[in-house]
């Protein structure tokens, strides 16, 4: 559906959206060309959050930029640690001599909390996007859900948002002892909470038809523009990184790919806001499914760090002190999609380059497309769908 | 009268039991105390997050912290809200525009500088170019929250902390100059410096 924005006079009406806007998941600026109702265009302005983090990557040692990565994307902070961690270990990799054997209880352990992370941040996703098109309650519900994750991340490693946690060579900390329990115990739970949760508000008629029809990418615009994870999902493409180029060992567990499929009914279309916003949904439900299948697989705890096995942390101490010189871009799929890394080594303990590629980004550079032709009302329903966070643009 | 225990903690107030004499259901108490009393009690903030703190912030006006109890109610724009909480890393280009919703706020105002990054910069205050080194130089802050970020406890730590400092002001009276706190870690170690504004920390016994 896509209308002319024209007033008698061809007058056109500039609305600044931003950089304090309640609804626009930090400091992101639109300026909102209209003719008082239709938007006729749309410029996102960027840069409020940029923070240089990439030229801090050029300062700092392999291991203390970890941290770092966990602001460029602090709402699913394992995901953005485990993206950089898998990309290192990825270039010590291209040298026999420095090749790092992650131990495989450290690779369960890092599955476990990204998808526990990929729960948590779809929920404020999903929360946050029934928050901007005008119903308050499931973002406290899913909230409520949130806290229970962070409470476990919180006994791993200390964290409520940023974790540090992931680091080269495998994680900082052993699970504690509880802790399998704890998070088989929670998905319990979470599975009766999202039925409540679905009957507040995915199956509200008023939210699905506030959000069928709007802003549709077609499967082909998707791939044009470049969208990734649950934006190009959403659209009908079968794309997953994590069963299509598995990293890790996503390789040995069987992942369901969910897309859109005009969850809508008939109102709608694929690739429009609900769409998008039942896929994450999905997503969230494999999520529960990965860990389970994950804690099955998880071995017992073995008396040294550094066990093949049950070890939690291989030593990279040598290896990044001398890391092979060369180039590589390794990717990963975090909630909000595709998370790569080029990295840039010069064969000394400090990067040369790091440069990150995240999944904002790309659904930032079709705001403007997408938004030409719909009500100045959907313009929150449409930044609330494709989930970005600032800083992931910005960096 | 009342049972309610607010209006028996009313600075001056007679705190009688609930009767039904006139006189046992006036209060005598200042008109600024009055004023103050009431202005603690309904803090209204600005829903204002840049960064990471934001994430917290939600939280902490969230289900299980529930800032709505302490009478913090999130308000969508500048001119409706007293306390703005800087929630975030603040960049040269960013700073400006805080600036001006600052200024867009009606007076009496609150400032609370909410984790390392607003306070001073953070971890983004060596290398980085882009990052100002603390939101103080472009506004006055009321209470600085260390952490990053911190927790919600301790950001409603902070927010008693201000309370202190709301309770003190003066609308019609001579106004003191408080000098500005910092607020605990986490309150459950115990450690207030300089909670309640004229209480200095104390010095470690030899």
């Amino acid at each position: 559906m896509t209308i002319e924005a024209t007033t008698p006079s061809g007058e056109r009406m500039i609305l600044n959206m931003g950089p304090h806007h309640p609804a626009t998941h930090g400091v992101l600026r639109i300026v909102v060309e209209s003719d008082g109702e239709v938007v006729a265009n749309c410029t996102p302005d960027h840069g409020y959050l940029h923070r240089s983090i990439e030229k801090i990557g050029e300062c700092v040692e392999w291991q203390m930029f970890v941290p770092y990565t966990d602001r460029i994307d602090y709402v699913c902070a394992m995901n953005a640690n485990l993206a950089y961690c898998v990309g290192v270990e990825q270039l010590l990799r291209s040298d026999p001599g420095t090749a790092v054997q992650v131990p495989f209880r450290a690779e369960c352990i890092r599955v476990l909390v990204a998808e526990l992370n990929r729960i948590s941040s779809h929920m404020i996703a999903v929360g946050a996007m029934a928050m901007d098109v005008g119903a308050v309650t499931p973002f406290l519900h899913s909230i409520a859900q949130r806290e229970m994750v962070n409470d476990i991340f919180e006994k791993l490693c200390g964290q409520r948002l940023t974790y540090n946690y992931i680091t080269v060579g495998g994680v900082a900390y052993d699970l504690t002892p509880g802790a399998p329990d704890e998070i088989a115990s929670f998905l319990n739970t979470f599975e009766k909470e999202m039925v409540r949760f679905n009957k507040l508000i995915t199956t509200n008629t008023i939210f699905r038809d506030r959000c069928a029809s709007v802003a549709v990418v077609t499967s082909d615009e998707a791939i044009a523009w470049g969208l990734v994870g649950p934006n190009l999902r959403g659209s009908g493409v079968d794309w997953d990184l994590r069963r299509d180029e598995p990293y890790g060992i996503y390789g040995q567990l069987a992942v369901r790919v969910p897309f859109g499929e005009r969850f809508a009914g008939r109102h709608g279309a694929v690739g429009d806001c609900y769409d998008r916003y039942i896929v994450r949904l999905l997503e969230v439900q494999e999520s529960v499914r990965l860990c389970r299948e994950v804690l099955k697989l998880l071995p017992p705890p073995a008396p040294k760090a550094t066990d093949q096995t049950g070890g939690f942390q291989a030593d990279v101490k040598k290896q990044l002190a001398r890391p092979p010189k060369g180039e590589m871009y390794s990717r990963t799929e975090a909630p909000r999609g595709e998370m790569g890394y080029f990295i840039v080594s010069d064969g000394t303990k400090v990067p040369y380059r790091v440069r990150c590629r995240t999944g904002s980004f790309s659904a930032a550079g079709i705001f403007h497309h997408v938004m030409k032709g719909i009500f100045l009302a959907d313009v929150v329903a449409v930044i609330g769908s494709f989930d970005v966070v600032v800083p992931e643009i910005d960096r | 009268m009342t049972d309610d225990p607010m209006m028996n903690a009313l600075p001056g107030s007679t705190k009688q039991k609930a009767g039904n004499q006139l006189d046992e259901q006036i209060h005598l108490t200042a008109v600024d105390e009055f004023l103050a009393w009431g202005k603690e009690n309904s803090l209204f903030y600005l829903l204002f997050a840049t960064a990471c703190c934001g994430i917290e912030l939600m939280q902490a006006g969230g289900p299980r912290y529930d800032l709505d109890r302490l009478g913090m109610i999130p308000r969508a724009t500048p001119r409706q809200s007293d306390l703005m909480i800087i929630a975030g890393t603040i960049t040269h280009k960013m700073a400006e525009r805080v600036r001006l919703i600052y200024q867009q706020m009606t007076e009496p105002r609150w400032v609370v500088s909410m984790g390392s990054c607003a306070n001073s910069g953070g971890p983004f205050s060596k290398w980085s170019y882009s990052v100002l080194n603390g939101i103080d130089k472009y506004i006055p802050v009321d209470i600085y929250i260390p952490g990053c970020p911190p927790r919600p406890e301790a950001l409603i730590d902070g927010v008693y902390a201000l309370r202190e400092r709301v309770r003190r002001y003066r609308t019609l009276g001579v106004r003191e100059t408080v000098p500005h706190i910092v607020a605990s870690a986490d309150a459950a170690f115990g450690c207030h410096f300089g909670k309640g504004g004229s209480k200095q920390p104390e010095e470690p016994k030899a």
